[in-house]
This record gives C-alpha cells, structure tokens and sequence, in this order.
C-alpha cells in the first residue's frame, strides 16, 4: 500500500505541539530503569556480603556455584576461566535481567526513555531509520517466553530460599529479612504471573477458551494480573533491589535484623 | 471557566499552511468542536472541517488539540488550559486536503488487504452457529471501534517514520485481532501479520491505547496477543516440537 503524502515530514527531535511535561514519564523511567541496572551490575560482581543467617539476596538465588551454604553444587567451579571476575550473581542474574528486558512493558518504557522512539506520544524523534522489532538486534524480543519459562524456575528458588528465611539456627523464627524476602516472591508473582506472554499460554491462544474450563479460569486470573502488570513491574523491581540491599547492609553489619518471632 | 478563548488552528491545503488565531466567546460545557464551529460562523466561513455526530461515535472529527490526537466533540474547554491559545490541527499521519480536514482513505485500502472472516461450517442443520459468551467477549471489546483513526495518527511508525507502505497500524490490528480471535473464524492470518502487515514495527509504546476514544486496550488485548501468536509459529521451536509429540 503505497504511502500517502503529508505535510508533516521530517519532524525535529523534540517537536511536538503539547504544551504538558511530557517528558517526566520517560525521565522517570530513565532514572529508575538506570539506577537499578547500574545497582544490580554493581552487586552482581561484588561476590561477597549477599548471605546472612537464613537469608539470601535475591541477585545469589539460586546460588548454583559458591562459597556460602546455600551453594547448590560447591565452590566456584575449576573450569571456570581465570581471567574473569568470579560470582554466583553471573550464572543466574542473566535469566530474570533478559525476562525484564524482553517484557512487553519495559519495552514500551525503554524505548521511550533510553531510545527516544518515540521519546513520547506525538513527539517527534531523532532518528529517520527505524527497523522495529523485525530484524536483528529487536527481533530477539520474541522469545520473551522463553526468559519466561526460566524465571518461574527462579521464582521457585526463590519461594525455597523465603520459606527457609523462617528457620534460623535457634529454630522457627521470622526476622523482618524474613518479611522482605517474603514480600520480594510476592511481589514477582504478582509481575511473573500476570506476563502478557504468560497469558497468551495459558489460554490467551485459544480461539473458544470455554471448551477449557480450568484454562478459563486461569486465562481470566492472568488477566486481572496483567491489568496491572506496569505496577507489578516496578513494584518488583524495587523490592528485589531493596531485598538484596538489606541483605548485604546486614551482612556487613550495618543494619540489624530484628527478630519479630 | 474564562469567558473568552483564543484558538490557534491550522490553515492551509496539501502544499502547506500556517497557524491562524481565532478569539471566540467560550461558554460552560463547550466542547471544542463548538468553539471551532464559533469560529467558522463567526469569523472563518471557509474554515473545513468534518464532523458528524457530535456525539463521539462516528469518528468523524479527529484532529490534533495540544498536540494529541483527540476527538474534537469529546474534548471539553474546561478540561484544557483556555489560559494559553489552544492548538487545533489536523491529524499529523494522513494527507490535507484542506484545514483541519485529512484524506484517510489509505486506510479503507489496507483494511482490504486483510484476509475475510471465514466461518466453519454451521453447527445446525438450520445454518445456526452457537457461540458461548466467554468466547466472544474479547472480540466484542474490538467491535467498539469507531474508526477514528486517531490510533493511526499517533503511532510513531505511520506518524514519524511514514512506513504506510509497509505497516497497517493499530486500527487494522485491531481488526485482525477481532478475526483471529473470533470462535467461528477459521482463516489464518498469522503469517500475513508476520510478513505482509510487518507487525514486528510495533514497539509497543502504548500511545494507541492511551488516545482511544472507546478505551479499546489496544496494545494489550489485540496487538500483544498477535504478537504472540507469530511467536507461536515463528520464534518458539519448544511450543512447536510439543504440538508436534
């Protein structure tokens, strides 16, 4: 179909008629989406402080090579290569970074805030060339789903690590790491099981979803989810920043873990 | 609410124009059609612009008010800032053909290159289908579409990068969405999605959604789920090596 001529061609980066601030929602983004990546590349590589008693931070989980006790299969592996900087973090930050990376929300996000396309609604952009999400780098977003299967994996170490975060060494007991952590598998289902890939699985697919009743029921509990996905998001987002954040000040010792039971 | 207003409309035809101001006497409950039809029986008799209804249901009116797509008899002066000109173009992603009046005809040309609904055969002797209400709920979301096409016009690839030729837009997958999810339809338009209508230019920023006048969930209910679906046949060999054990 051929493209119509229109007056409005080669709009300048920033042109737009809106008289609103319309660039605080794509500021925000900027400054949320970037201090948390550069907070969790940071104590992704520190390889120390991410234990304490019961707990463990989030970015450690599942701890699969370590020297804590919760290290699934031992120490750091003699196979690994030496002229790379060791940590538990790498072998597992990779799966829930590329599911957040992929997710349709962030996408949208991102591409307005880091990527400026468009930098907001009917605002005008940089950039003439745009190839979307049909041809490389982009077209990896399609398997979302993928990152999707491996984060439930995740999330369920995840829920081990906050059910052992009630058994210390003097017994049952619930410290308020004990309540983050808690609240961090709670938070991430909420954004996990409302994903719009997880959705279509489900049922989403299903041309009469009412032959299925049990998918039905699942299909429209997904759905109440996914309304809300961009609050789970960054709900989620900040408390596993903030739950790796407590365990590491209380492993060094600078906060104290209150014991409530 | 202010007494007067001034409004800032363009003028002009397909080889170009400029920004006219017009002060008007503005009264509680106006919307801004109303202040555009003052303008134009007051002040600007030669002043084009389409309207139909006045009641936000025939899409007729679209235009640019402050820079967003809106409709023009949906937008009321007490919700605009009649402190500042307020600015009335037309829609940014379609041809003039005069002031405030577009050429969207490109769009009834895509809608014909979508595959038909094509239902299975009758469930009933009579030639009667039966449908359950679950499995039509989401395609009667799609239904409220008025064609106003301000989804088109505030989508960055038809608006910014001017990729008509390639991309059908959020109004025509919405309407591929109503086809694809519809239980009596049986035709396959996934690999058309992927290929003809180029769905990967879709970066989901959400702005279709947002200027809807019907409050279809665009991006959410019709785009992801086709997107997902080339997903299905393109991009998952694990759900395809399951489909085939």
């Amino acid at each position: 179909m051929a493209a119509p001529d229109v007056v409005w061609k080669g709009g300048r980066f920033g042109s737009t008629s809106r008289p609103d601030r319309w660039w605080i929602s794509p500021s925000l983004v900027f400054l949320g989406f970037g201090a948390f990546i550069v907070y969790a590349t940071w104590a992704a590589f520190q390889n120390g402080y991410y234990t304490y008693g019961p707990y463990i931070s989030p970015f450690y989980s599942p701890e699969i090579f370590g020297s804590s006790p919760h290290a699934l299969l031992g120490g750091k592996p003699h196979w690994f290569p030496s002229f790379l900087p060791f940590s538990p973090a790498l072998f597992i930050l990779w799966i829930p970074g590329g599911f957040r990376l992929t997710c349709y929300y962030y996408r949208g996000a991102y591409y307005k805030a880091f990527w400026a396309d468009p930098p907001a609604c009917a605002v005008g952009e940089p950039r003439k060339v745009y190839l979307g999400e049909r041809s490389f780098p982009l077209i990896l977003q399609n398997f979302h789903r993928n990152f999707l299967r491996l984060s439930y994996l995740v999330w369920a170490f995840l829920v081990y690590d906050a059910v052992r975060a009630f058994f210390f060494p003097d017994g049952f007991g619930i410290g308020v790491g004990t309540i983050v952590l808690v609240i961090n598998v709670v938070l991430l289902a909420g954004y996990i099981f409302g994903c719009h890939a997880f959705r279509h699985l489900v049922g989403g697919s299903l041309r009469q979803i009412s032959d299925y009743p049990a998918r039905q029921k699942l299909y429209e509990c997904v759905s109440c989810l996914n309304g809300q996905h961009k609050k789970w998001a960054w709900a989620s987002l900040f408390w596993v920043g903030f739950s790796d954040i407590y365990v590491r000040l209380c492993s060094m010792g600078i906060w104290h873990d209150w014991r409530l039971l | 609410m202010a007494t007067q207003a001034t409004f800032r409309i363009w003028r002009g035809d397909p080889s170009g124009g400029k920004f006219q101001d017009f002060v008007t006497p503005v009264d509680e409950g106006m919307v801004v059609l109303d202040a555009v039809h003052r303008v134009q029986a007051e002040q600007a008799p030669d002043l084009a612009v389409r309207w139909n209804c006045k009641a936000g249901k025939c899409g007729s009116c679209s235009a640019e008010i402050n820079g967003m797509p809106k409709l023009m008899c949906m937008t009321r002066l007490s919700n605009l800032n009649l402190e500042m000109p307020v600015i009335i173009e037309p829609m940014h992603a379609f041809p003039v053909i005069r002031d405030l009046v577009t050429d969207v005809s490109w769009n009834f040309e895509v809608k014909k290159t979508i595959r038909k609904f094509k239902p299975r055969s009758p469930d009933a002797p009579d030639g009667a289908w039966r449908m359950q209400q679950a499995d039509v709920e989401r395609v009667q979301e799609f239904r409220k579409c008025i064609e106003c096409f301000l989804c088109q016009d505030v989508c960055h690839v038809l608006r910014d990068h001017h990729k008509q030729d390639e991309f059908i837009g959020p109004r025509y997958l919405v309407y591929a969405a109503a086809l694809e999810m519809h239980p009596l339809d049986t035709e396959d338009r996934v690999s058309d999605l992927k290929k003809k209508h180029n769905i990967g230019y879709c970066n989901i920023t959400t702005c279709c959604r947002q200027v809807c006048p019907e409050s279809i969930t665009i991006t959410e209910n019709a785009i992801i789920p086709l997107k997902e679906r080339v997903v299905d046949r393109f991009f998952d060999p694990l759900k395809q090596l399951f489909n085939i054990i």
